[in-house]
C-alpha cells in the first residue's frame, strides 16, 4: 500500500489548486489543522460560526438540565415559579424586621423584581462554574466549541427567569405600582444583564478549570454580591458615603436602571444605562477571550 | 513506502491524505497528576514560596505518519504507550505540544468507551447530546436514532439512566453511535471487544463493512486478529515513540516478540 499523495512540481497558478479545492470541498467538506497554540486565540470568525452551528447542543443541554432539575418532581414546572417566590418571601420578612415595618413605597415589588434579576445573573454564574469541569467524558472524547457548556447554563438561567416575569407583573398590578411605556426600558436593561451574566459565566467556567476550589468561594462571593447590590435596599436610600457602591458594582447600574424602569415606570438614568452597557461589554470581551484562548487546553486538564 | 513525511512537503493539493501527522509530540501538563487539583489557595501559598508544580508526561514523541483516504490504520502498543493520546489529537481534542496534524473530513470518535456519556442521563439523552456536540443536526440525528438503538439492541433501555447500564451495554451503545454517524473518518479506541460474543461478532462485521466501504479508520486495539484482518498498516507505539510502522503481519510479529521479552502482556489480549 502506498500513499496516494502526488507531489507534483509546484502547481501552475490556478487550475490544479482550484480543482483540488473543488475536489476537497465535494468529498471532504471539513478540513482541520491542529497546531500548538502558543499565541492563544484561534481565528475568531470560524470559532463563532462553529459555535453558532452547534447551538442546538447548548439548547438541548439546557433542556435536559431543566428536566433533571424540575420536571422530574411532582410539582414539575410549578417549582420554577414557587422557588423564587418563596425566596422573595423570606427576604421580605427579613428586611421588614430590620426596617421595623417602615416600608418605602413599592417595597415588595422592588424586592421581587431585583431578586429575580439578581438570580438571573448569579444562577448563570453558579451553574456555569461547574459546566466545564463537569463536562468530563464529553470534553475528553468529542471536539466541539467548549463555550457551549457555560452558554447552556446561561440559557437555563434565562429560562428559569422567564416565568418570574409573570409573578412580577401580578405583584406590580396588585400593589398598585405605576405603569407606562417607560417600563419597556427594562428590555435593554435585561439584555445588559444577560450579556454581563454570559461574560462572567464564561470567565468563571474557565477559571474553575485552573482553580478547583473556586467553587468553594463562589457561594460566599455571590452572597456578598447580593448584599452590596440594590436588591434588599433601594438605590435611592443609599447613604452618601456608600454611593460609590452603585458604580463599582457591575450590577449596581443595571439593577438601578431595572428598578427605575419596572418599579417606578420612569426613564432610567442615562448614566446607569451606559455604565451597565459598559460593564456588560467588558465582561463579554474579557470572559470570552479568556475562555476561547484557553479552551483547547481544557482536555488535558479536566 | 515510508510515509513519515520528510521535512514539510508542499501541501499535497491533489489528493490530501485523510489524516496527516507531522512530527507531533504531546505533553500533558498535569496539574492532574498532582494529588488533588490545582487550587486558588494552593497557588497563592505556592506564589509565596515561589514554587511551581509542573509535572509533565510526554505521552507522544515526534510521531509522523499519513493515513490515506479509505485506509485503515491500526495502532498497537502497551498500556500507557500513548495510543489514546494520539487518537485524541487526531480528533482535535488535544492540541499537539509541537508538530502539526491535518485532517480532511468529518471525524467521529469512539474513544475508550467514553463518547461523552453522562451517566446520570438516559441513553436517549446521551445519544442526542453526543450527536449534537459532534456536529450533527437534529434532523440527521432523528434519522439515525432508530438505527443506533436497533444496532445496539437496547430498545428497552434507552430511557433508563446510563448508570444502570452494564459495561457491555455501555460499550454497545457507544460503538453503535460512532459507526452510525456516517463519519468520513472513524477513530476507534479499544472498543471492538465490547459486549457479549454475539455483539462482538456483529461489531466486527460492521467494522469490516466500514473498512470495505472505503472509510478512513484509525483503530486502536489489543486484538491482534482484528488488526491482521482489518488494518492496512500498523503503527506500534512504545512509550510515546514510533517503534514500528508498516504492514500488519510484520509489525505485529515484532510487537509480539518484543512484548514476550519485555513483559508478558500479550497473554489473554486476543479478543475479537
Ligand atoms: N489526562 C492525562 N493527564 C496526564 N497524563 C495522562 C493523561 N492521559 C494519559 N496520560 C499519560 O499519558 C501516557 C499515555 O497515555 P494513553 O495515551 O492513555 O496510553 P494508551 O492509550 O496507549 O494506553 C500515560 O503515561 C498516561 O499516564
Ligand atoms: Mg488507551
Amino acid at each position: 500500500m502506498s500513499t496516494e499523495t502526488v507531489h507534483k512540481a509546484p502547481p501552475p497558478q490556478e487550475d490544479p489548486a482550484a480543482l483540488a479545492d473543488g475536489w476537497a470541498d465535494a468529498y471532504t467538506p471539513e478540513h482541520h489543522v491542529y497546531e500548538p497554540h502558543k499565541v492563544g486565540l484561534p481565528p475568531l470568525g470560524p470559532y463563532l460560526s462553529e459555535l453558532w452551528r452547534r447551538r442546538e447542543f447548548a439548547v438541548e443541554l439546557a433542556r435536559t438540565k431543566l428536566q433533571a432539575q424540575h420536571f422530574g418532581t411532582v410539582f414539575g414546572m410549578t417549582w420554577l415559579v414557587l422557588n423564587p417566590l418563596l425566596l422573595a418571601g423570606v427576604y421580605f420578612i427579613l428586611i421588614d424586621i430590620l426596617r421595623s415595618g417602615d416600608r418605602p413605597p413599592g417595597a415588595f415589588a422592588h424586592l421581587l423584581g431585583s431578586i429575580f434579576a439578581y438570580y438571573l445573573v448569579s444562577d448563570a454564574i453558579r451553574m456555569s462554574s461547574r459546566s466545564v469541569t463537569g463536562g468530563g467524558k464529553l470534553i475528553l472524547n468529542t471536539a466541539f466549541p467548549r463555550m457551549l457548556l457555560p452558554l447552556s447554563s446561561v440559557l437555563v438561567s434565562i429560562i428559569r427567569f422567564l416565568p418570574t416575569i409573570a409573578i412580577l407583573a401580578i405583584v406590580h398590578i396588585a400593589t398598585g405600582r405605576p405603569n407606562g411605556l417607560n417600563m419597556l426600558w427594562a428590555f435593554p436593561v435585561a439584555l445588559e444583564m444577560i450579556a454581563f451574566a454570559t461574560g462572567a459565566s464564561v470567565l468563571v467556567a474557565a477559571a474553575q478549570v485552573y482553580f478547583r476550589d473556586l467553587n468553594n468561594f463562589l457561594p460566599y462571593m455571590l452572597r456578598v454580591w447580593l448584599y452590596v447590590s440594590p436588591v434588599l435596599w433601594q438605590a435611592s436610600e443609599v447613604p452618601h458615603g456608600y454611593k460609590w457602591l452603585l458604580y463599582v458594582n457591575p450590577l449596581g447600574p443595571m439593577l438601578t436602571a431595572w428598578n427605575e424602569a419596572l418599579n417606578q415606570a420612569i426613564r432610567p438614568g442615562g448614566t446607569w444605562l451606559l455604565l451597565g452597557a459598559g460593564y456588560a461589554i467588558v465582561a463579554l470581551v474579557i470572559g470570552g477571550l479568556f475562555f476561547i484562548s484557553r479552551e483547547r487546553e481544557f482536555a488535558v486538564r479536566v | 513506502m515510508s510515509t513519515a513525511s520528510a521535512p514539510a512537503p508542499a501541501p499535497a493539493r491533489a489528493a490530501p491524505p485523510a489524516i496527516s501527522v507531522e512530527a507531533v509530540s504531546i505533553t500533558y501538563h498535569s496539574s492532574l497528576q498532582a494529588r488533588g487539583q490545582q487550587t486558588l489557595v494552593g497557588t497563592l501559598s505556592r506564589l509565596r514560596r515561589r514554587k511551581k508544580i509542573v509535572k509533565q508526561v510526554k505521552a507522544v514523541r515526534e510521531v509522523s505518519l499519513e493515513v490515506p483516504r479509505g485506509t485503515v490504520l491500526g495502532i498497537i502498543g502497551a498500556n500507557g504507550a500513548g495510543k489514546s493520546t494520539l487518537v485524541r489529537a487526531m480528533a482535535g481534542i488535544l492540541p499537539p505540544t509541537s508538530g502539526k496534524i491535518e485532517v480532511h473530513g468529518r471525524v467521529s470518535t469512539l474513544l475508550a468507551l467514553g463518547v461523552g456519556f453522562d451517566r446520570k442521563l438516559t441513553g436517549r439523552q446521551n445519544v442526542i447530546l453526543g450527536g449534537l456536540a459532534a456536529g450533527l443536526s437534529r434532523e440527521q440525528l432523528e434519522g439515525k436514532y432508530a438505527e443506533i438503538v436497533e444496532f445496539a439492541e437496547l430498545e428497552e433501555f434507552m430511557d433508563m439512566p446510563m448508570r444502570t447500564y452494564s459495561a457491555g451495554m455501555y460499550g454497545r451503545l457507544a460503538f453503535s453511535v460512532a459507526v452510525n454517524m456516517e463519519p468520513d473518518i472513524l477513530l476507534i479506541d479499544e472498543a471492538l471487544s465490547v459486549g457479549d460474543a454475539h455483539f462482538k461478532r456483529k461489531s466486527f462485521d460492521k467494522m469490516r463493512e466500514l473498512c470495505e466501504a472505503a472509510h478512513t479508520i484509525v483503530l486502536v486495539s489489543h486484538g491482534m486478529r482484528a488488526m491482521r484482518e482489518l488494518a492496512d498498516e500498523v503503527l506500534w507505539l512504545d512509550k510515546g515513540e514510533m517503534k514500528g510502522y508498516g504492514p500488519p503481519p510484520k509489525i505485529i510479529r515484532e510487537y509480539q516478540r518484543f512484548m514476550k521479552v519485555e513483559e508478558d502482556d500479550a497473554v489473554g489480549e486476543e479478543d475479537v
